[in-house]
């Protein structure tokens, strides 16, 4: 218990004091985070869309393995990215191993089934009623599909925000293919690995403590521009 | 040229044949109202009409141009009808934003758009409510954004979905006269279901009959009320008295029909030996307690067996041999001093009976 007050404590400290090696760690989680939810969901959002509005042969069968990919473990998205970008992989040749830009396209690995899943869940939850009455008002399929996903913006900025928890909270990944390498690839939750492991448990609840801070700061501007 | 025709229609949901043979015409500017009991296809003819789906066979057309099949056809004649659907449904936005996004999925310009929207929301009076969410008004409120919707587009044909079910009698009584005020102001035409009769009949100039997915009869409403030309019709709109017989004698005009143990006179062009409906309606029907003297042509005695009185009508019915039921006015009723197994003489004229052909 002591411990965890000292932590309380101690990040308390770090970020009245804006600690710089903390304040760069934030930084960093924050950008590599925020990016990889920002593009996944680019893609994720049309994509998931598609898998909704047209209807195609196996179309329950990839909506199934969309959700069963949910709960991959944040390794094997690792291990998967390591082997494609290692020096052997198939993209060795771009060298971004160790790098934030793996860390990124790892994260947004990890987020696109959650995001495709949620999306096409949140287009579903749409009442039929409103395809028909944007087509009984003259709307062609294009703007009859923009009006119900306007009908789940609602929904799908709560898909967002998931997709960025997911990836701000993930460890495994991370630490396989960026390495946590100090000044470069080190984030809050490699961090926390780290210095958990050096028995240095008052600074690890407060990088921990930093990290729900984020959290929450972010997740409460996503939500104030979702009750607009 | 009818606006829209409809030719052998038919609509088939898996074994399940929901509109059977369907033919119609509707021309510019006219109000024809399908009435019909629940599930009898009404909502999946005004989907057909307004070209939501695609019908199993049979062809529409819209200004001569068949748009039943075709997907670029289809798109163009929709966007020259509206359609306000049963449950209204309202975007999740501002009641402007709502009344606007018909318009702008014309690509109608702005400013056009902007004044269009609010003369539309003065017409509605709903100015007042035009920055509140949609989602939250009430019923009749919400029912009155959707029709602004609609009519803000200028539509060809209007149609309307049951447009003032599950609404109280005053939101009722407000969207009856917008509905008025929308015929009168643009010759819009318009094409509504309804199961309330008497709106069908104050509002359409022509009324059709729908009854388990097949139009039964078509005509103007005094024409349907007056003369339903079949049985389920006849029951449908509430026709009272509908005794089985054959006609078993012809002079000039009148016929007599032998029913189970009664010949009743009417006016028909049928011919003898002709099995048909005899349909006597109870306003027709007169009561005395002594046998008339008077020039109508049917009179039978008979026991009452009840007496229902509803605000200032009194409901007669009458053993006679069959059964038959009067409306008389509740004044008379205490006058006649009418009650159960009274004997009374039931007196119509047979220019009050219709006859239907047995099919």
């Amino acid at each position: 218990m002591n411990e965890i007050w000292q932590g309380f404590l101690k990040a308390v400290e770090l970020i009245i004091s804006l600690d710089p090696e903390v304040m760069e760690i934030a930084g960093r989680s924050l950008r590599i985070s925020v990016t990889s939810a920002l593009l996944a969901s680019t893609i994720c959002i049309p994509l998931g869309s598609t898998i909704h509005f047209y209807n195609f042969r196996g179309k329950r069968i990839l909506i199934n393995l969309i959700q069963t990919f949910f709960s991959v473990p944040t390794v094997c998205i690792g291990l998967f990215v390591f082997v494609i970008f290692s020096r052997a992989g198939p993209l060795g040749e771009l060298n971004i191993l160790f790098t934030p830009t793996a860390m990124v396209i790892g994260q947004m690995i990890l987020i696109t089934p959650v995001l495709l899943g949620l999306t096409i869940s949140a287009l579903s939850g749409v009442d039929k009623a409103i395809s028909d009455t944007a087509r009984s008002l003259g709307a062609s399929n294009l703007q009859t599909m923009l009006a119900i996903i306007r009908e789940a913006r609602y929904a799908m900025m709560a898909t967002v925000i998931m997709g960025f928890g997911r990836a701000i909270s993930e460890v495994g990944c991370a630490l396989m293919v960026g390495g946590n390498i100090r000044g470069f690839t080190r984030i809050i939750t490699t961090a926390i690995s780290l210095e958990t492991s050096k028995g240095e448990l008052e600074l690890s609840i407060a990088l921990g403590i930093i990290l729900l801070t984020l959290a929450l700061i972010i997740n409460t501007i996503l939500n104030r521009i979702q009750q607009r | 040229m009818a606006l829209i025709e409809v030719v052998g229609l038919q609509q088939k949901y898996g074994e399940r044949e929901i509109l059977k043979d369907i033919n119609l015409s509707i021309s510019k500017g006219e109000v024809f109202a399908l009435i019909g009991p629940t599930g009898a296809g009404k909502t999946t003819l005004l989907r057909l009409l307004d070209l939501l789906d695609i019908p199993t066979t049979g062809k529409i057309y819209f200004n001569g141009t068949d748009v039943a099949h075709s997907g670029k056809a289809r798109l163009e004649a929709r966007r020259k009808m509206a359609f306000v659907l049963q449950k209204p449904v309202v975007f999740n936005m501002s009641v402007y934003d709502n009344i606007i996004c018909g318009l702008k999925w014309r690509q109608m310009k702005s400013d056009s758009c902007q004044h269009k929207v609010k003369d539309i929301l003065e017409m509605v009076d709903l100015t007042t409510y035009k920055n509140r969410n949609a989602r939250t008004l009430s019923g009749g409120e919400a029912q009155r954004v959707a029709i602004a919707r609609a009519i803000v587009t200028e539509p060809e044909v209007l149609l309307l979905d049951e447009p003032t079910a599950n609404l109280d009698p005053a939101s009722a009584l407000k969207i009856e006269e917008l509905i008025v005020h929308i015929i009168n102001l643009h010759n819009t035409t318009l094409i509504m279901s309804t199961h309330d009769m008497s709106q069908g009949q104050r509002l359409a100039h022509r009324i059709g009959v729908l009854i388990n997915g097949k139009v039964l009869h078509a005509g103007s409403p005094r024409e349907v009320f007056n003369s339903p030309r079949t049985r389920e019709v006849a029951a449908f709109i509430g026709a009272e008295n509908i005794i089985s017989g054959v006609i078993k004698t012809k002079d000039g005009d009148i016929v007599t029909v032998e029913t189970a143990n009664k010949m009743i006179e009417a006016v028909s062009s049928y011919a003898v030996g002709e099995a048909v409906y005899t349909c006597i309606r109870p306003e027709e029907i007169t009561i005395s307690l002594v046998k008339p003297s008077s020039s109508a042509r049917n009179s039978f005695n008979g026991k009452i067996t009840r007496v229902i009185t509803t605000g200032s009508l009194s409901r007669v019915e009458v053993d006679c041999g069959f059964s038959l039921t009067a409306l008389i006015t509740k004044r008379s009723a205490e006058e006649l001093n009418l009650a159960t197994d009274k004997e009374v003489y039931l007196t119509f004229k047979a220019t009050g009976v219709h006859l239907i052909k047995k099919s």
